[in-house]
Parts: structure tokens; C-alpha cells; sequence
């Protein structure tokens, strides 16, 4: 207040004032308040009891247990194998769908919704059932199937991201300007849609890592079959198996949005989050 | 295809030797032969054809919907014409890939790389041409410069203004050396002060460097002041192209001259032989101006605001409503007899004594008219 009146003293002109802030707190503060405490103690309540029936010290021999390190190193590879399949599949099939059939983009939202309606156990026992011999013993299969586990948030991220774009515009000006279509597709659509595909790849990333309906009935212990079969004979070990993976998990997620958020505000997009992607915004003047 | 090939090569020649676009020589010649095309039963451009002489800048004017844009992009490569063809020195490069036309476009939206910065975005053409990153650096720089955007060259786009954005998208067209310049309404996004300068400085441009352009948009202001011949189109057709003075002077249809400039409609009675009765002077119709298929119908004569004469008088045909002072002119609505609303055009020293309420006698100079079918009242 009294630098307001300096200010006013010394000509300048003041900024308009701020209200007061009432001498309560509002209902509608307590409201919101007691909502976040109660969803915190909701996830963390858990998240806390788990690892105080683990114990610190089980930390420690997680990684020295039988099996941890091959279901771990299956599930990585499942998991880059399938992002791999996924955005070769999905984004020239977005990026055709946004700029040739754009009437076709509410068709391929019901079609990519279906692995979610399809419960995974339906989808493997019909997949084991007819896949082909050369394919049942290999974790391409597992792989595949993932593909369509994961074609609704790929499918969602990736879609979020064009829409984002003028993409009929920017692809047009591209080839006014010489380029043919892998150019365009590599130099002006590929670097626009970073963030919508790091969004994909973190949310395949971590479905592939928590799957465990499919893996186990295809018979392969990936990491989170890891972590039940040792919790029949070592359970501390195992839950804190499954903390130190949500931790894991965590972080990379963390660090994958804040890098992306990072280059998209560069960019002048927003803040990057899983299933949108801020506009790009133009000075108004 | 070959030819397009050596052509871009030559063009990186060039670039690489000079910096700056020169003129080419002769310039390019463009020729839109009997254009059609479909979407759905919708005909959007029907028979359209245009002859563009080298380095001229053509406009095509009309409404929404009139199929000017459709035209833009059937030269430009991205629509098909489902009848007709698009020659470039007289070459037919309908069945051209919009990637080796070598046309440069501007678009009505703003169309730069977001995840390039100004400069990428000028050098990005430049890039497809397999210019040395040296002399395209260079060029984009130069470009920039030219179009007084040399400090913005490290921003990107979400950093720029809508007029800069639309400048930056200009530089980065003509930096190709484009055999045509192609203008999609690239002002309609733009306020009014941004959108006078640019277009100032897009006219300045093409005439320095001699680029055939064609240019679309529903402004006739805008069209009229940059074009050195104006198209306006209705309904997929052409109804008219001329130089813009023509253009207003002498319309060819009673679209055109009721879509360019302000124009009054006059009930009139057609006489025999090519006069018409209005306003109690019979004048003559003028030629083209189909008065003899009219024959026996009701008509209406089309008068520009400077055409009438306005007189104070007692118990005239007419009572003053308004007055617009528009600088040396003062436009003066006027009620005729009969609820016909008319606008005359009066120096503005003599319009002080038009006060609204004042009785005015509203007559023709005895110079030949327009005459169209009378339009249905509702």
C-alpha cells in the first residue's frame, strides 16, 4: 500500500487494486482442500502401507533375486518393440486420416476404443487360438498384441497433436515449396508432432510395463508376472519390486513431460501433457 | 517433369550467384483454358479461362463461394480440374505434382513452420533445392531484409505477429524464385493498418521483381488497387476481366457492376430501340448492356453515386437522409418518391447545404446507362 502511494506521489499511475482478501477462508476453499487430502490419502495411504510392510532393507535384495533382471529386460524390450510397431502404424495412419479422410477420424475413434470395450483375456485367448505356429513362440506375438492394447492412447496422443497443427495448410505450403511428401513428412509434420509423439510413446511405455493378463496366459514372465509369481514365495521382496517400478516409471514419465514441455514452450506450444497438446498461439498484434 | 527438374537447378544457380531474385527475363505466362470442376453436384468453377501475360498480377474478385479459390489451387497443384487445363509458357502442367511447379504461394491462414524460425522458414524452399546452407542462409537473410524482418530472423513464429508472420511467409515464397506467385487472400486475417501496408509492399515486390501473380480475394478495394487486371467471378464463371479503371467505368454485366464500387438501382421503362425512361429523362442504354433481350421486361438502370445530379429545390422528387463525409467527396443518401433509397456523390463544399430533411430534385445526365432485369423486391 505504501509503495502504491509513493507511486502515486511520484506520478506514475497506480495499477488497479487488488481486493482486499477477506478477512475468512471460503467455503469453497475448504471444499477444495478436503477433496485433494482425501484423493491424496486415497493413493498414497496404499502406496505407504505397502512399503512399510516391504521394509527398506528389501529394497536392497530386489535386484539380486532370481528372475528380476530377465523379466525386466523382456518387458523393456516388449515395450520398445511395441512403441516401435505402434507409431509406424499409427501416425501415418492419423497423419492420412487427418489430411485424405478427415470424414473417417470418428470411425477410427470407435475402432481404436475397442482393445479398451475387449477385455485382454478375450483378445488372447482368441489370438492364441488362430495365430499362426511361427508366431506362437515368439514375444513378437505378445508384441502385437500389445499394438492394439496400446492403439487407444497412442491413437488419442497422436490425433491430439494434429489437431493441434494446421496440418492441410503447412503440408500445401511444404509442397509449394518443392518438397515431396517423405520431405514434408520428415522436415515440417515429424518435428511438429515431437510432443504428441512422446505422449504415445510414455503412455505405451507404461501400458506395456503394467500389462499382465496377456503375458501371463502366453506363458512369459515379464515383469509384472515376475512380481506375483515371487510374491508367492517372497512377498516383501515383491512389493518392493512393484514400488521401485512405479517409482521408475514415475520419474521417466516426469522427465519425458518435462523435456517435452520444455521444446514445445520453445516452440511456442504448451505445456505437454498425455492426451492434449496446446495450440500454437500468434501475438495479436 | 525434366524440364521442372533443370529448372530448379537453375534456380539454385542463380541464388547461389546473386542473393537477391532478379527478374526473369520475359517472365511467365499463364493460361487457365476452360477450367471445370465438380464437387458433388456442386459446380465450383465452370469453364473458366484466363490469359495472364508475363510478370502481370492478376486478381480474381467475387463473393464466397464463386470458385476463385478453387482456381488459385488448380493452378497451384493441389485441386484437380475435372475438365480443362493450366499452361505455363504454354506448357500443359496439369498432371504436375504441386511439389515441382515451382510456384510459390501465399496462404490465407498463417502457414509457417511452427518448429522453424524465420529464417529456416525463408530458406526452407531453398533447402528442397539443394542450395548450399552458405548461400541459403544468405538469401533468407537478404529476403528478411526485403521484406523488413532482418532483426526477427532467429524467432519463431508464435513470436511474431500476424503481419510479420504473413511477411515471413511472402519472403519464404519468393525465395524459390517462383515462375508464379500465388496470393490465397493473405491480408484477410489482418487489421486494417497491417493489411494496407502489406499489401503496399506485396504490389512494390512483384512489380521489382516482374513475378506473374495471381491473386485471390473477396475484397474489391484490395483487388482494385494492386492488380493490374481484375477477374470477377460468379458462380464458377468469369464474368468480366479488365483493367480495374474499365472495371468500374464500364462493367460488363450488372454483377460486376453492382459487386465493384457502390451502385444505385433505379426503376426505368425500356423505350423501343436502345433508350430507357427514368426518372423522367429518356437516356440511352449502353452497349452490352443487353437492353434489346430486356425488351418488354421490367428493368432497372444502374447509376454510380457520381453519375446523378443532386439539386436543392422545392417539392423535389426526394428528401436528403444522410450524409457521409468521405474527404473531398460527401456520399448523401436520398429517398426518392416510391421508397427507392439512393446514394449521390457530392463535393463536400457543396454538401453543407444538403442538411437531411432537405428537398432535392434527383436527375440523370443524359449519358448512356446500364440496364438489368429488375430485381424482385421482397
Amino acid at each position: 500500500m505504501a509503495s502504491v502511494v509513493a507511486r502515486e506521489a511520484a506520478g506514475g499511475i497506480a495499477p488497479p487494486r487488488r481486493r482486499a482478501p477477506s478477512s475468512g477462508v471460503g467455503a469453497g476453499t475448504i471444499f477444495r482442500w478436503v477433496v485433494l487430502i482425501v484423493t491424496a490419502v486415497y493413493f498414497l495411504l496404499p502406496l505407504w502401507a505397502a512399503l512399510r510392510f516391504a521394509g527398506i532393507s528389501a529394497f536392497g535384495s530386489v535386484i539380486g533375486e532370481s528372475g528380476f533382471t530377465s523379466s525386466l529386460a523382456l518387458s523393456v524390450r516388449l515395450a520398445i518393440i511395441t512403441t516401435v510397431i505402434t507409431i509406424a502404424l499409427m501416425l501415418p495412419t492419423t497423419v492420412y486420416v487427418h489430411l485424405r479422410l478427415p470424414r473417417l477420424r470418428r470411425l477410427m475413434e470407435g475402432i481404436t476404443i475397442l482393445p479398451i470395450v475387449i477385455p485382454p483375456v478375450v483378445l488372447i485367448v482368441g489370438v492364441l487360438a488362430i495365430a499362426p505356429g511361427f508366431l506362437k513362440g515368439t514375444s513378437l506375438l505378445l508384441s502385437l498384441l500389445y499394438v492394439i492394447l496400446a492403439m487407444p492412447f497412442a491413437y488419442r496422443a497422436l490425433d491430439a497433436g494434429l489437431r493441434a497443427l494446421d496440418l492441410k495448410t503447412i503440408v500445401e505450403a511444404s509442397n509449394s515449396l518443392g518438397a515431396g511428401w517423405l520431405s514434408t513428412l520428415w522436415r515440417v509434420i515429424l518435428p511438429n508432432l515431437r510432443t504428441a509423439m512422446l505422449s504415445a510413446t510414455v503412455l505405451t511405455v507404461a501400458m506395456v510395463l503394467g500389462e499382465f493378463t496377456m503375458a501371463s496366459l502366453d506363458l512369459y514372465q515379464t515383469f509384472p508376472v515376475w512380481i506375483y509369481v515371487n510374491s508367492q514365495t517372497s512377498g516383501q521382496v515383491s512389493v518392493a519390486a512393484s514400488l521401485l517400478a512405479l517409482f521408475v516409471t514415475w520419474v521417466v514419465l516426469l522427465i519425458i513431460t518435462m523435456i517435452g514441455t520444455r521444446s514445445s514452450r520453445k516452440r511456442g506450444g504448451g505445456t505437454v501433457t498425455l492426451f492434449t497438446v496446446a495450440r500454437q498461439e500468434t501475438r495479436g498484434d | 517433369m525434366t524440364a521442372n527438374t533443370s529448372e530448379g537447378a537453375t534456380t539454385a544457380a542463380r541464388v547461389a550467384a546473386n542473393g537477391l531474385p532478379t527478374p526473369e527475363r520475359g517472365g511467365t505466362s499463364v493460361v487457365l483454358q476452360d477450367l471445370s470442376r465438380f464437387f458433388g453436384a456442386t459446380r465450383a468453377l465452370d469453364g473458366l479461362s484466363i490469359e495472364m501475360a508475363p510478370g502481370e498480377l492478376v486478381a480474381l474478385l467475387g463473393p464466397s463461394g464463386c470458385g476463385k479459390t478453387t482456381a488459385l489451387r488448380i493452378v497451384a497443384g493441389f485441386e484437380t480440374a475435372d475438365a480443362g487445363s493450366v499452361l505455363v509458357d504454354g506448357k500443359d502442367i496439369s498432371r504436375v505434382p504441386a511439389s515441382r511447379r515451382d510456384m510459390g504461394m501465399v496462404f490465407q491462414s498463417y502457414s509457417l513452420f511452427p518448429n522453424m524460425s524465420a529464417l529456416d522458414n525463408v530458406g526452407f524452399g531453398l533447402r528442397m533445392r539443394k542450395v548450399g546452407t552458405g548461400s541459403r542462409r544468405k538469401k533468407a537473410a537478404e529476403l528478411l531484409e526485403m521484406v523488413g524482418l532482418g532483426p526477427q530472423s532467429a524467432q519463431y513464429p508464435h513470436q511474431l505477429s500476424g503481419g510479420q508472420q504473413q511477411r515471413v511467409a511472402l519472403a519464404r515464397a519468393l525465395a524459390i524464385e517462383p515462375r508464379v506467385l500465388l496470393l490465397d487472400e493473405p491480408l484477410s486475417a489482418l487489421d486494417a493498418k497491417v493489411r494496407l501496408q502489406l499489401r503496399e509492399q506485396i504490389r512494390t515486390l512483384q512489380q521489382r521483381l516482374g513475378t506473374t501473380t495471381l491473386f485471390v480475394t473477396h475484397d474489391q478495394e484490395e483487388a482494385l488497387s494492386m492488380a493490374d487486371r481484375v477477374g470477377v467471378m460468379s458462380k464458377g464463371k468469369l464474368e468480366q476481366i479488365a483493367a480495374p479503371d474499365e472495371l468500374y467505368a464500364d462493367p460488363a454485366t450488372a454483377f460486376v457492376a453492382e459487386f465493384v464500387g457502390v451502385m444505385n438501382r433505379l426503376p426505368g421503362d425500356l423505350d423501343s430501340g436502345d433508350r430507357v425512361t427514368v426518372l423522367g429523362t429518356s437516356v440511352p442504354a449502353r452497349s452490352g448492356s443487353q437492353a434489346a433481350e430486356l425488351a418488354g421486361q421490367p428493368v432497372d438502370v444502374l447509376v454510380r453515386p457520381e453519375g446523378l445530379r443532386l439539386e436543392v429545390v422545392e417539392n423535389g422528387n426526394g428528401i436528403v437522409t444522410t450524409r457521409t463525409f468521405l474527404g473531398s467527396v460527401t456520399r448523401v443518401g436520398v429517398l426518392l418518391d416510391g421508397d427507392i433509397a439512393l446514394q449521390v456523390d457530392k463535393a463536400s463544399s457543396e454538401a453543407a447545404a444538403l442538411p437531411p430533411g432537405a428537398s432535392v430534385s434527383v436527375t440523370l445526365p443524359p449519358e448512356p446507362v446500364h440496364v438489368a432485369a429488375r430485381k424482385a423486391t421482397a
